[in-house]
């Protein structure tokens, strides 16, 4: 049972750096799934991955306001493309509204 | 399909585009040939339905495009109508296809050959019904004219 993860990497610390500047979110949060996916091929070839290659985020900023799903995506992809060269390999992502968070949350 | 002349094409391009070319999200992306960009055009309209995955619909490799291909037969796709593409079959194809639709990540649905999306947006979409109606608009599916709710009370 070994890990080789620190508590906050610094992929994870400069993805929300970006979001945080590009979006001005309301909440931002970023949970690193990287650990369960060690084993697929894709992490074996880079070592096993730098322990942050996978990884879930969840915004919510009126950023996103008039903008469809796909837009909204290729906002977040566009602003983190430097993380995707270099080892991110798969984002979940939500991105929504304040309004469109307000209204789903329970 | 892609493989015989992407490589060398892309190396060629690569060596002679000037680097001010490729500033801001083009940074993230290799100058797609437009030879490579008319095979995966052809790709992309060969069916109704392509799905890019890892794996192929029987044996998925992957978590994301196993919940993909699961969603489309969900909804009822017709084999006939669906076409996928292995991208861990094919390096070139696995590159030049997220260059082609500007988008990191696989899986990757198009639909009448647009892009529709990665498998959240396409996992939405079939939670909200925005899917089935798509799949419905662009002669897919079927139109269901009343949904019928049989289920015993």
């Amino acid at each position: 049972m070994s890990s080789n993860l620190t508590s906050t990497g610094t992929v994870e610390k400069s993805m929300r750096e970006k979001l945080t500047a590009l979006l001005h979110p309301i909440s931002l949060t970023i949970r690193n799934e990287s650990s369960a996916h060690r084993h697929h091929a894709a992490m074996r070839a880079q070592n096993g991955g730098s322990g942050e290659t996978h990884f879930s985020i969840r915004v919510v900023s009126d950023a996103f306001k008039g903008k469809s799903p796909i837009q909204r995506h290729r906002m977040i992809n566009t602003a983190l493309s430097e993380e995707f060269m270099n080892g991110l390999h798969a984002l979940t992502l939500e991105a929504k509204t304040g309004e469109e968070a307000a209204r789903t949350s329970p | 399909m892609f493989r015989p002349t992407l490589r060398s094409t892309t190396r060629i391009l690569r060596g002679t585009t000037p680097t001010s070319f490729l500033n801001g999200r083009l940074a993230a992306y290799r100058f797609l040939s437009n030879e490579a960009r008319s095979k995966i055009q052809t790709a992309v309209d060969s069916k109704p339905v392509v799905l890019f995955m890892k794996g192929t619909l029987d044996a998925p490799e992957c978590g994301f495009s196993r919940a993909a291909a699961q969603i489309l037969e969900l909804q009822g796709v017709p084999h006939g109508k669906l076409q996928t593409y292995n991208v861990l079959q094919d390096p070139e194809l696995r590159t030049s296809i997220k260059e082609f639709s500007e988008w990191p990540t696989i899986p990757q649905i198009y639909v009448n050959g647009e892009f529709v999306g990665g498998c959240d947006i396409l996992l939405s979409m079939h939670q909200s019904g925005e899917l089935e109606t798509l799949l419905e608009d662009k002669g897919v599916i079927p139109k269901v004219e009343e949904p019928a709710t049989t289920a015993p009370a």
